[in-house]
């Protein structure tokens, strides 16, 4: 329950956006980022709240550790 | 590619594995490191890098799982509450199958109650929305990576003008326990494994008086093998210098002042309170309660309920864990009484408890 998950932000709406992983797509809030985002970068979701940004190759090396060690309901 | 990368891996990890015997040669004194974050405790299972280090090295887990750290008292109120009528109980998953002093939420569920679980808040509060004749309490468990989650539901509640949503606050803080275990002699912590996703909300400074008074090294660690092994590689070299400094391992995502608008949030929506700590008893200002100025949105005081007398389950160490004095193996019920499929306390139930990751990884 205390995962942060990197997903990819698919498309942003009026204070949140549509992100995805593993072909899962969440909606997550806006409301705790302190900053911007755009389409395509990779950002770091706790229990629905976008909490970090964070670059693609650290979003795939992280991912990659959690496939292993998480069932994939524990991630989104 | 895959086959390239895990190679990489794991040539980085006996790499700092190495460097690590080297900077420890010819030292007979252990050192000890503690991790207080249940994804190190995964991390570290999953890998086997115990076995990597020299004897000189020792890593411990700490109070890092959320759910674990939640005593009793706290499930039985849960309890209590999806007992009342009209009552909708919300929560991870992960609450509901810890055992209270008599009873779970997995039990009551069994027996009718309505358990939502819930993978946000913020479903909760659309929970609350479609059934304005309920009421809908959310359990707020968690460190400062959730608090700021669950104080963003109660804001949206507030905001949909919501009077049927209410969190049952447990949030906890991390840096007050680190300082009552840095204190504990029987422990004697040589450095810190701090957090990553708590240090991303909070940034560093929070350790500070961990390495200014207690002279104990931290350092903020990532989650791969590779980064534990470079964090564990960082604290080896301050204590063979004598050293005690707050260092972040895990720079690409932890900035210096952490993330101010989740912060402001906790700030906004709780206040700092005394809070109970499984085996380690109440800390002072280690917890987050409701603010007074959000009160409706407190199910402790916005709904009363009798709550039955707190129990400890007998013969679980579950206590003595939490603050690294014993292992999951010195548990008489490990394995046996207590498994995944029938935990008997919360290390064991939840994922990131060190219960469950020792059983899973067989150590
Ligand atoms: S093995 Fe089970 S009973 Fe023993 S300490 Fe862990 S959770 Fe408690």
């Amino acid at each position: 329950m205390c995962l942060g998950v990197p997903m990819q932000v698919v498309s942003i709406g009026d204070g949140n956006i549509v992100a995805e992983i593993d072909g899962v797509r969440k909606e997550a809030s806006l409301m705790l980022l302190d900053e911007e985002v755009k389409e395509g970068d990779f950002v770091i979701v706790h229990a629905g709240f976008a909490i970090s940004r964070l670059d693609e190759e650290d979003a795939q090396e992280t991912l990659k550790l959690m496939r292993e060690v998480f069932k994939p309901e524990d991630m989104a | 590619m895959k086959y390239q990368d895990e190679f990489r891996d794991r040539h980085v990890v006996l790499g700092l594995a190495a460097r690590i015997r080297e900077h420890v040669t010819g030292r007979t004194e252990p050192m000890t490191f503690m991790e207080v974050c249940g994804t190190h405790t995964m991390s570290i299972y999953q890998y086997g890098l115990r076995t990597l280090l020299p004897p000189q090295v020792r890593l411990i887990s700490g109070p890092g799982c959320p759910v674990c750290v939640t005593p009793n008292e706290y499930l039985d109120r849960a309890v209590a509450l999806c007992r009342l009528p009209g009552v909708i109980v919300a929560t991870f998953g992960d609450m509901v199958r810890v055992p209270g002093s008599t009873s779970s939420l997995q039990e009551e569920r069994a027996r009718g109650a309505d358990i939502r679980i819930v993978y946000s808040p913020l479903d909760a509060v659309a929970i609350a929305a479609r059934n304005p004749e309920r009421r809908v309490v959310f359990l707020g468990v968690g460190f400062e990576t959730t608090a700021p989650a669950i104080g963003g539901s109660i804001l949206a509640a507030k905001r949909q003008g919501l009077a049927n949503y209410f969190v049952l606050a447990a949030h906890k803080t991390m840096p007050k326990p680190m300082g009552v275990l840095s204190a504990d002699p029987d422990l004697k912590i040589d450095g810190y494994i701090c957090p990553a996703h708590v240090s991303t909300i909070t940034g560093p400074d929070i350790y500070r008086f961990l390495a200014e008074e207690f002279h104990i090294p931290c350092v903020i660690t990532g989650f791969e093998p590779a980064d534990v092994m470079q964090g564990v590689e960082m604290l080896v070299r301050q204590v063979v210098a004598g050293e005690s400094r707050v260092e972040t391992q895990y720079s690409r995502v932890v900035r210096p002042e952490g993330n101010r608008k989740a912060q402001e949030v906790i700030r906004e929506v709780f206040t700092p309170c005394d809070a109970p700590w499984r085996g380690i008893g109440v800390i002072p200002g280690s917890g987050l309660r409701i603010a007074d100025a959000y009160a409706a949105f407190d199910a402790e005081k916005a709904i009363s309920v009798a709550v039955e007398e707190t129990r400890e389950h007998a013969g679980c160490l579950c206590g003595e864990i939490l603050k690294g004095k014993v292992t999951p193996a010195d548990c008489p019920l490990f394995g046996g009484a207590c498994t995944p499929e029938s935990p008997v306390g919360a290390c064991m139930v939840s994922s990131e408890g060190t219960c469950a990751a020792a059983y899973k990884y067989g150590q």
